[in-house]
C-alpha cells in the first residue's frame, strides 16, 4: 500500500503553516511531485510541509479536572472587583483634597 | 440490525446534539455507525461524480479550438481529478479504501451525479457544462462548507475556489460563441436545450428538510429545492440576457421571488443515476477498460512501495 | 535579422511540445492513480504552454498568430519528431517516451540557452526551469519501474522500441550526448539503430491533427473561439 503524507501549506511568507489535506504516494520523491501539483499548482502556496502520517504524534486529550482556570482569561472575573474598587474610590475621594 | 446498548444510545444522542448545535467532527472522533455510513456514501458519491465528470469533457481537450481553450479545459479537468483525489482520501480515512470505491464504481454498485450520465456532443456542451453544471455544483458545494464533518468541510474550500475558475472559463466560452457566427451561437442554444432537463434534476427531488436524515446529521444543511431556487435565481437571468432561451414554458420568477418551473421527471433521475442514462454504461465500460490497462502500475508500483 | 532557419528551429521545438502535450493530455482523467493524474496533467499543460510561447515568437516572424501556426498548417508542414507523434496510451511506453524526450530536450535546451540569440536563449532558459520538474518526475518513474519485477521488462521493451525515435529528436551532432546520458542512467547499452528523423511523419499525426482541428474547422477561418 502507498503511504499517506499529510500536507501543510503556507499561503505567504510569515503566515502559519496550515493543514491542507493529504496525498497517497509510493515514496517521498513521488510525494514531493504530487504535493507540488495538488497543493501548489496555481501559486496558491508559498511553501509546503510533507509529513508521513506515521510521523504525526497526536495529542488530543487535555485534562483539567481541578478547574485550574487561573491560567485562562475566563479565570479572572474583574467586573465585580472593579465595581467594588470604584465604589470605594468614589466614597473616599470626596474627603481627599485635590480630587475633583 | 445491530442492537444499540444503552451507552451507545447515550453517545449517539449527545453526538446528535453536538452536530445539530453546530459542533464539528474530526476523523478520529467517535461517531455513530449511521453517521459514518451516510457520510461515507455521500462523500464517495461526490468523489465518484468528480471522477466520472472527467469523461464527458476529456475528449474535448483534444479538440479544443485554440491553445488557450485547450489549456483552460485541461486545467479544469485536472482540478476535477484533484477533487476526486481529495474526496477519496477523506473516504479512505473514514474506513473505505480507494480501490474498493473504484471497484464499486465500475461495478455499478455506487452512484455518481446525473449530469455525468449524458453524452457531450459539441463544443457548445463544453461551455454549458463548465458554466451551468459547475454553477449548479458550486451551490451545493458552498453549502457543504458548513458540513458537520470538518475534514470534508475543509477540502470544500479548495474545491469551491477551483470551481470558480471553471465557471469563468465556461462563461467565457459561451460569451465568445454567442458573439460569434450564427452556427456558433446555435451550438450554445442547442446544447442548452439538451442540458436543461438534467440541470433541473441536478439538485434532486424536493425533500422536506425535517424528513432528510442528511440534514438531521448536519451532513447537508441545504434542502434540495433551496439549492435549485438559488441556481435559477442566479443563472436564468444570465442565460436570458444573452438572448438565449430555455426549453420550459412555465419557467418564470414569481412576485414572491420563487421560480416556477415544469416538474422534472424524477423517475428519469432515478433511472439515470442507477446506471440507465444515455451514456452510463459506455462511461462505466470506459472506466473499466482504462482501469484494467493501468492495473499493473498500481499493482507493482504501489504494492511494492510498502 | 530573422532567417527562415530561426522559424524552423522554433517550430521544431514548438511542434514537439504541442504534439507531446496533446499526447500526454490523453491521460488526463485516466492515469494509473489520481495523484499521478494531477501531476501528469500539469506536465501536459506546461508543454502546451511552452509550445504557445514558441509559436508566438514564430508567429511574429510569419506575420500571423500562435493559434494559426499551431492549428492551421497542412500536415506536411509540421516539424515534430516522430517520437511525439506515436499514439501510445500505455503507461510503460508513456514513461519511456516521457523520459527519453525529456533527456533529449535537456540536451537541446542546454545548447539553446547558450545561443547568441538572446531571445531564444531567454525562452530556452524559461522553458528549462519548468522542465527540471518534468525530468525529476520522469526519473523517479524510471527508477520505480526498473526496481519492479513487473515494471522492468515492460519498461525495457518500451525503451528499445522507442529508442530509434528518441535519437530522431536531436540533430546528428547532439545524438552522442543523448546516448551517453541514457546509457548511464540505465546501466546498459541500447540497440545501435538508425534514427527515425524529424519530418518523416507517422500516420498517427494526420489522425491527431484531424481531431485537433475538428472544432476549429467547423467555423470559417478567422472565427473567434
Amino acid at each position: 500500500m502507498p503511504s499517506v503524507y499529510e500536507v501543510f501549506r503556507r499561503e505567504r511568507p510569515g503566515a502559519a503553516m496550515q493543514h491542507a489535506g493529504s496525498i497517497a504516494a509510493p515514496d517521498e520523491r513521488f510525494a514531493e511531485i504530487y504535493a507540488r501539483e495538488q497543493y501548489g499548482r496555481r501559486g496558491e502556496s508559498d511553501a509546503l510541509w510533507l509529513v508521513p502520517r506515521d510521523a504525526v504524534q497526536e495529542i488530543d486529550d487535555f485534562v483539567d479536572e481541578f478547574d485550574l482556570k487561573y491560567r485562562r482569561v475566563d479565570g479572572y472575573s474583574l467586573k465585580e472587583r472593579l465595581k467594588e474598587a470604584r465604589e470605594l474610590a468614589g466614597s473616599s475621594r470626596r474627603d481627599e483634597p485635590g480630587t475633583p | 440490525m445491530e442492537t444499540m446498548d444503552a451507552r451507545t444510545e447515550d453517545r449517539t444522542e449527545s453526538f446528535l446534539a453536538h452536530v445539530q448545535s453546530g459542533g464539528l467532527v474530526e476523523t478520529g472522533d467517535w461517531m455513530p455507525d449511521e453517521y459514518r455510513k451516510r457520510l461515507t456514501k455521500f462523500i464517495e458519491m461526490h468523489a465518484n461524480s468528480e471522477l466520472m465528470g472527467v469523461l464527458p469533457e476529456r475528449d474535448w481537450i483534444l479538440r479544443a479550438p485554440t491553445l488557450q481553450r485547450k489549456l483552460a479545459l485541461t486545467a479544469k479537468i485536472q482540478d476535477e481529478v484533484g477533487h476526486a483525489q481529495l474526496l477519496y482520501r477523506v473516504v479512505e480515512d473514514l474506513g473505505k479504501p480507494r480501490e474498493v470505491c473504484l471497484d464499486d464504481l465500475i461495478a455499478g454498485k455506487s452512484k455518481f451525479h446525473n449530469v455525468f450520465h449524458y453524452p457531450t456532443r459539441t463544443w457548445g456542451d463544453v461551455g454549458v457544462i463548465a458554466w451551468l453544471v459547475d454553477a449548479a455544483a458550486i451551490i451545493s458545494q458552498k453549502a457543504l462548507l458548513k458540513c458537520s464533518y470538518a475534514p470534508y468541510a475543509r477540502i470544500m474550500r479548495k474545491i469551491c475556489w477551483e470551481e470558480s475558475f471553471h465557471i469563468l472559463h465556461g462563461r467565457d466560452v459561451i460569451l465568445t460563441l454567442v458573439t460569434g457566427t450564427d452556427a456558433q451561437r446555435e451550438l450554445v442554444q442547442e446544447a442548452l436545450d439538451r442540458w436543461w432537463a438534467p440541470l433541473m434534476m441536478f439538485h434532486g427531488n424536493p425533500i422536506p428538510a425535517e424528513d432528510d436524515p442528511m440534514v438531521r446529521w448536519r451532513i447537508k444543511s441545504q434542502p434540495n429545492e433551496e439549492a435549485r431556487q438559488q441556481f435559477l435565481e442566479g443563472y436564468v437571468p444570465q442565460v436570458w440576457e444573452l438572448g438565449l432561451t430555455l426549453p420550459d414554458p412555465k419557467l418564470r420568477r414569481g412576485d414572491d421571488g420563487v421560480w416556477a418551473y415544469t416538474e422534472p421527471d424524477w423517475n428519469e433521475l432515478m433511472a439515470v443515476v442507477s446506471g440507465h442514462g444515455p451514456a452510463s454504461q459506455e462511461r462505466l465500460a470506459f472506466r473499466r477498460l482504462s482501469r484494467t490497462e493501468v492495473d499493473w502500475v498500481a499493482r507493482t508500483v504501489l504494492a511494492e512501495a510498502a | 535579422m530573422s532567417s527562415p532557419s530561426r522559424v524552423d528551429l522554433l517550430l521544431d521545438l514548438a511542434d514537439d511540445e504541442l504534439i507531446l502535450g496533446w499526447r500526454n493530455s490523453e491521460w488526463t482523467g485516466i492515469a494509473p492513480f489520481l495523484e499521478e493524474d494531477v501531476a501528469f496533467s500539469s506536465i501536459a499543460q506546461n508543454e502546451i504552454g511552452h509550445a504557445r510561447a514558441l509559436y508566438e515568437l514564430a508567429a511574429r516572424e510569419l506575420g500571423t498568430d500562435a493559434d494559426a501556426v499551431a492549428f492551421d498548417r497542412p500536415v506536411a508542414e509540421y516539424r515534430s519528431a516522430p517520437l511525439v507523434e506515436l499514439r501510445r496510451l500505455e503507461w510503460a511506453r508513456t514513461i519511456a517516451r516521457h523520459w527519453l524526450y525529456e533527456t533529449a530536450d535537456a540536451v537541446r535546451l542546454e545548447v539553446l540557452k547558450a545561443s547568441d540569440d538572446a531571445e531564444l536563449a531567454g525562452i530556452a532558459a524559461k522553458i528549462d526551469r519548468e522542465e527540471v520538474y518534468h525530468r525529476i518526475h520522469a526519473e523517479m518513474w524510471i527508477d520505480r519501474l526498473l526496481g519492479s519485477d513487473e515494471g522492468r521488462p515492460r519498461l525495457d521493451a518500451a525503451l528499445d522500441e522507442l529508442w530509434p525515435y528518441a535519437l530522431g529528436v536531436l540533430d546528428d551532432e547532439l545524438r552522442p550526448e543523448l546516448v551517453t546520458r541514457v546509457e548511464a542512467k540505465l546501466g546498459r547499452s541500447l540497440p545501435d539503430v538508425d534514427p527515425v528523423p524529424r519530418g518523416k511523419h507517422e500516420t498517427e499525426l494526420a489522425d491527431l491533427l484531424e481531431e485537433m482541428t475538428s472544432v476549429r474547422r467547423s467555423a470559417p477561418a478567422g472565427a473567434r473561439w
